[in-house]
């Protein structure tokens, strides 16, 4: 059995080698921030997710730095799409699942029975692997949640949708018929962008991402990343890639899982972006990363 | 359409089709005994068309008349007068409050099927839908006549009032003298089609994608923000298909109505008169009439209104499916 | 980027809400209420069910018993339904007679040989159109076509080829439900082989479908057996005539004198008043001390029967599958 790899390395932003093959773009200011603050968002310990009888995810800890960008890699059936879902519980939606551990939210259990669910959701935001556009105007869809919360003002109302539409990176191109286009008929990257910014209209903290650009075209996904890495000055952002050159792109931190000989998911080792693309502790994660990285 | 057959010497690729092959016999079957039903409809179409229009061009009774309030068929009291607007009026308002009741009951149903029951409660309530279906219209007539119409005699003979100024004036009615009534009729034929409803605007929901249910409640929404504000309005169109399936069904019922709606051939004043429907005055009268005679052509008449009717709701759900195709 | 920094609203350094349930907002108890709601439409039509079951099964107590399904019906006391249940199933088998066969062919060619072109859109019409024209229509349709032109009068033969019209559509859909749900790769793995079109459809797709096509069957039956309005002015609706089983003399092409046909029940060209129809035309008379009684026993069996071919259609489609996908 593998030990679990618990992410221990008390500063994250302390990068001594650049990644020499990958080009690692991040912004200086907010790198210095999440470096100085090094105040820890979400927090797993010891979380296990299994489906009836099957294990899908055994025994995972780690912290989620505020305003960085956490990817997890791994092969597919290694778990982190499962284990990205315990952070907002939409594991709850699946008949037969449970989870044990603690997934910690600024230092709160969200895994309490009295805790409610609508109410983390809204805190900790999700973007789907498909985009999942609802089928009305560009408009409604990104007031969608404000107004599922009571935000009846016209005018309040107008402004977040412009906001979050710019945050999103997609108002240039929609600002023109904001009540007219179904968001059903945007391109692939832009509905994504749009599923991007109804997630900021909800004022979220945290923003899960689930393989955000696999169904995208590569120019598609280049905008999305940049959008990623503008986001995560005001935003903690934990994303799920089967990209690894997307991972070393994006992300501060990254988690590398596998599975098990049960089929069982779980951490190998997690650390800054840099040392895992380059100085790999895990001989396990320096053979996935070679294996389709050299 | 050439076909190859083992029966083919390896010589050559190319098919040369016996006769039988020519003809191609089993197409031109399974094809006869599908567009039988277009020969159907059309043989129907043209002999209550035909029928219907007797009244107009055998008995010189004047389109107009139709429309009016009277329904005085029978000669030998008199100046005649076929006026069957008190049973389209019948039939429109039966069937509206029967929709009233209906709609909410059976799309509240489809969404207990569809996004809130647990696996076990639909393996329940599935079958017992079916059962409902299977239920012989002559059985829900006998059902209202021996348990609601008593039951609305008994509980409701009073004057209903409401102790409300202006509005209490609206609605005070009579009570129930016989619970043969408009209500019973339009009760019974919400039980009816409950399940054309429920089923219809059960697949319209489950027709919306499942990601859109977990980006809304990734949203924090509840589930109930959900189902109002995504799917109601996502499946909007099929739910009005169901609609409008339900309403042609009720339309169309005879037997179950005629039974408990206590025929009363005048414009329908209160929800708890007896009133009448076009079905139910066809089944009445048809019987006692004479083939040829006016009264009977007027009921032709009726029963080519009724075809219309139901061929103008197919028109309107392809007209809605289209609709919700293009979206 | 600075234009974009700072949060929408609120901020990640501003005050952090509690997680616990705030139900401030009243969302989570509206949720709550729609959740009770939507359960208690399930409760209600699972309550309605069982309540109307456990009302006939308590009605024909002491009603239905061997001698009340099999002896003729009597003026003075109880007496039985035995020639009336006999009709129902004479009718049944003969209409089944036709529509199974017209109905699997049709399914076969809207399954496997229509393209998108106006005449299957044609066809696709018509059976959209037959579904929902009223049943009543259905029957008066019946009652100009067979009953005065072809002057059969009221026949079993008439009410059956009625109902086979009526229930054509239903029949022909879910056989083509049924043959579509055999997965495409049976049908290229036999073309594939060099098989025919209809040598695939014969041996390999309608073998398959098999469970789905006796589920369609069965569930027709079903609704052929309640159907009255269609029966009422086809088969006629008067109190049947001792029948004697062992007379076999249905049919003659010399001798005219048609009226020893009509003591035959074995003969197709003589009313027969069904079940369904019988409890309409007693309650509508409403003569004798025990009509109730009849008429409650009668109800019974036939949603005895709507159970029975329910779960029989269930059950044999359950149990085919299961051979099927195990040999």
């Amino acid at each position: 059995m593998p030990a679990t790899a618990i992410y221990s390395e008390p500063v994250l932003r302390r990068v001594e080698v650049t990644a020499p093959r990958v080009e690692v773009a991040r912004p200086s200011a907010a790198e210095a921030t999440a470096t100085e603050t090094g105040e820890i968002k979400i927090a797993t310990e010891h979380v296990s997710i299994s489906y009836g009888e099957r294990v899908a995810v055994r025994d995972v800890s780690l912290n989620v730095q505020a305003r960085s960008i956490l990817a997890l890699i791994g092969p597919s059936g290694s778990g982190k799409s499962t284990f990205l879902r315990c952070f907002n519980r939409m594991n709850d939606l699946i008949p037969g699942a449970s989870v044990q551990g603690e997934v910690r939210l600024d230092g709160e259990n969200v895994m309490d029975p009295d805790v409610s669910v609508v109410e983390l959701r809204r805190r900790v935001g999700m973007v789907f692997q498909r985009p999942n556009p609802f089928p009305m105007s560009i408009y409604e869809n990104v007031a969608y949640g404000p107004r599922r919360r009571g935000q009846n003002d016209k005018r309040k109302l107008d402004e977040l949708v412009e906001t979050s539409l710019k945050r999103a990176a997609l108002w240039d191109e929609v600002k023109d018929d904001l009540r007219r286009k179904s968001g059903l008929a945007l391109s692939g990257g832009q509905q994504q962008r749009l599923c991007i910014a109804r997630v900021l209209a909800t004022d979220p903290e945290v923003i899960l991402m689930d393989e955000p650009a696999s169904a995208l075209d590569p120019v598609s996904t280049l905008r999305i990343e940049e959008l990623m890495r503008e986001l995560r000055e005001a935003y903690t952002i934990v994303i799920v890639t089967h990209n690894m050159q997307q991972a070393a792109r994006v992300s501060d931190v990254t988690a590398f899982f596998t599975m098990a000989e049960d089929r069982a998911g779980y951490l190998v080792e997690v650390g800054p972006t840099g040392r895992i693309f380059t100085r790999p502790n895990e001989r396990l994660t320096e053979d996935y990363i070679s294996g389709r990285f050299g | 359409m050439a076909q190859l057959t083992s029966a083919l010497p390896a010589s050559g690729l190319r098919a040369r089709p016996g006769l039988l092959a020519r003809i191609d016999l089993p197409r031109r079957v399974v094809f006869a005994a599908a567009s039988s039903m277009i020969l159907i409809v059309a043989l129907l179409m043209v002999f209550i068309t035909w029928q219907g229009i007797q009244l107009f061009i055998a008995d010189h009774v004047p389109v107009g008349q139709i429309l009016a309030p009277t329904w005085q068929p029978d000669a030998t009291n008199g100046p005649t007068s076929f006026g069957i607007l008190p049973f389209i009026a019948g039939t429109v308002f039966v069937t509206g409050v029967a929709l009233l009741i209906s709609t909410p009951l059976s799309v509240g149903l489809a969404l207990f099927l569809s996004e809130v029951a647990p696996r076990w409660a639909r393996a329940i309530v599935q079958p017992a839908l079916e059962i409902f279906v299977g239920i012989p219209s002559v059985v829900w007539g006998w059902l209202g006549i021996t348990i609601l119409v008593p039951f609305l005699a008994d509980t409701f003979h009073k004057k209903i009032a409401i102790s409300l100024p202006v509005v209490g004036q609206v609605f005070s009615m009579p009570g129930f003298l016989t619970g043969f009534s408009w209500l019973a009729g339009s009760l019974v034929l919400s039980i009816m089609i409950l399940p054309t409803i429920t089923s219809v605007s059960y697949d319209a929901f489950r027709a919306v994608p499942q990601e859109l249910r977990t980006g809304s409640l990734a949203l924090g929404t509840t589930r109930w923000q959900t189902i109002r504000h995504l799917l109601i309005p996502s499946a909007l169109s099929g739910v009005l298909t169901a609609v409008v399936l339900g309403m042609t069904r009720a339309a169309g019922e005879a037997l179950a109505v005629q039974m408990v709606i206590g025929n009363s051939p005048s414009m329908p004043a209160a929800i708890t008169q007896p009133v009448t429907t076009l079905t139910s005055q066809i089944t009445l009268d048809m019987g006692n009439t004479v083939f040829g005679e006016p009264w009977q052509d007027a009921l032709w008449t009726m029963s080519l209104v009724l075809l219309i009717i139901s061929i103008t709701s197919v028109v309107l759900v392809r007209a809605l499916n289209k609709r919700r195709m293009g979206s | 980027m600075t234009a974009t920094t700072g949060r929408v609203a609120g901020g990640p350094l501003g005050p952090k809400p509690s997680l616990r349930r705030k139900t401030s907002r009243g969302s989570l108890l509206a949720d709550r209420a729609a959740t009770v709601v939507l359960w208690g439409t399930g409760v209600f039509v699972l309550a309605l069910l069982g309540a109307i079951i456990v009302h006939f099964a308590a009605a024909a107590w002491g009603v239905v018993s061997p001698s009340f399904v099999l002896s003729d019906p009597s003026d003075t006391g109880l007496g039985g339904i035995g020639p009336l249940l006999w009709n129902s199933i004479y009718m049944l088998a003969l209409t089944m007679l036709i529509a199974i066969p017209v109905g699997i062919l049709g399914g076969i060619y809207m399954s496997e040989y229509a393209g998108e072109n106006p005449i299957t859109s044609a066809i696709r019409f018509a059976e959209e159109s037959i579904s929902s024209v009223p049943s009543i229509v259905v029957g008066l349709f019946g009652l100009i076509l067979f009953v005065d032109n072809f002057k059969w009068g009221f026949t079993v033969l008439g009410g059956a080829l009625a109902l086979t019209l009526f229930n054509l559509p239903l029949m022909t859909r879910l056989s083509e439900q049924a043959l579509r749900a055999v997965p495409q790769e049976e049908r290229t793995a036999s073309l594939a082989l060099g098989a025919t079109k209809w040598q695939t459809i014969r041996h390999v797709v309608l073998p398959l479908a098999i469970p789905g096509l006796i589920t369609g069957v069965i569930l027709t039956a079903g609704r052929v057996f309640g159907e009255a309005a269609v029966l009422l002015f086809t088969a006629g609706l008067g109190t049947p005539p001792h029948y004697d089983f062992t007379n076999f003399k249905t049919f003659s092409l010399t001798d005219t004198n048609t009226a020893w046909w009509h003591s035959s029940p074995w003969s197709p060209l003589r009313p027969g008043t069904t079940l369904s129809v019988y409890i309409y035309k007693l309650q509508s008379e409403g003569l004798g001390v025990y009509v109730n009684q009849i008429v409650d026993g009668c109800a019974a069996i036939l949603i005895s029967m709507v159970l029975i071919f329910n779960l029989g259609a269930r059950l044999l489609g359950r149990i085919l599958t299961r051979r099927l996908t195990a040999a």
